[in-house]
């Protein structure tokens, strides 16, 4: 997500198209994006931790963004 | 001298900034994103452009390419390096400048003749001008704000380290109206308008922006 300090125009933008679709009572939009990464074998804490680095080095820019990672199952059962 | 320009996949500029480098009076010398050395050139331009597709983030994925890592190495080493518009984004990026380049406030793409002042007239790339000279260039982006927090705009700005200032007009939302900055050592310098289009009388705003491309080999070997 771009850090609260940080201008979003994107989301100033969806945030603009609202009252004109009808909704009201939204007072603020930022716009963020979301990566799902399919990890092969067990989950470690050694794998977790090259996650966050993932996270902090490429995916996002922690001058202007921050960023979290949630861990999900996999919909479809690990075959392994 | 030898100016590398590195052409990334989806690079724009970089013809118009060889052709700038070579009327500036240096060899300008072709390097590929893929590229494992800078086959000894004496200076680098990251031309504007698209690369990567601009995907993820701007420069986001250039940054990881061989030849930044050797660019990275020799800017670190005293290398003149410009990036010019997603040249400066790949240089934030790669984090040998500060800062970040975001959406135009506006949320337009901008293309305009924009009047610019040299605040800083000791780097290689503006030893030329005079500081506190005036110039117009062509300046043309989507994601050009430049956005840093306020210890890092007030060191910028105390250490002389703002390179041009945008004037009239803030074209895109920039803090401070910055247009450009330089690192610490003055070698790095990252600049959001596009000097390497300002070289010829016979096409855009004029000749303003030659003196980026003029003055290299005078700034280095003095």
């Amino acid at each position: 997500m771009p850090k609260p300090e940080i201008l979003d125009p994107q989301g100033k933008a969806v945030h603009g198209a609202l009252p004109r679709l009808g909704f009201s009572g939204v007072t603020d939009v930022r716009q963020g994006k979301r990566f799902e990464l399919e990890i092969e074998g067990e989950l470690t804490e050694a794998v977790m931790a090259e996650v966050e680095k993932i996270a902090g080095t490429l995916l996002s820019n922690p001058v202007i963004e921050n960023y979290a990672v949630h861990v999900a199952a996999a919909s479809d059962e690990v075959g392994a | 001298m030898r100016v590398g320009v590195v052409t990334f996949p989806g690079s724009l500029d970089d013809v118009d900034a060889q052709r700038a480098v070579r009327i500036g009076g240096n060899e300008a010398v072709p390097l590929w994103h893929g590229d494992h050395d800078l086959r000894g050139v004496d200076a680098v331009v990251l031309p504007g452009g698209f690369s990567y597709g601009d995907y993820l983030r701007c420069g986001a994925i250039s940054r990881f390419s061989p030849v930044m890592a050797e660019v990275v190495d020799a800017a670190g080493r005293g290398l003149p390096v410009l990036g010019i518009c997603n040249g400066f984004q790949i240089l934030c990026e790669s984090h040998l400048l500060p800062g970040a380049l975001i959406r135009n406030d506006h949320r337009k793409f901008v293309c305009r003749d924009q009047r610019l002042r040299i605040e800083n007239a000791r780097t290689p790339w503006t030893s030329t001008y005079d500081e506190g000279a005036e110039i117009t260039v062509v300046l043309k982006n989507g994601e050009g704000g430049f956005v840093a927090d306020e210890d890092t705009l007030d060191r910028l700005e105390g250490e002389g380290r703002v390179v041009a200032r945008y004037l009239e007009v803030n074209p895109n939302g920039s803090m401070r109206d910055i247009a450009g900055i330089t690192n610490e050592g003055g070698n790095v310098v990252g600049l959001m308008p596009h000097p390497e289009h300002a070289v010829e009388s016979l096409t855009g705003a004029g000749t303003d922006g030659l003196g980026f491309f003029a003055g290299l080999a005078e700034a280095v070997l003095s």
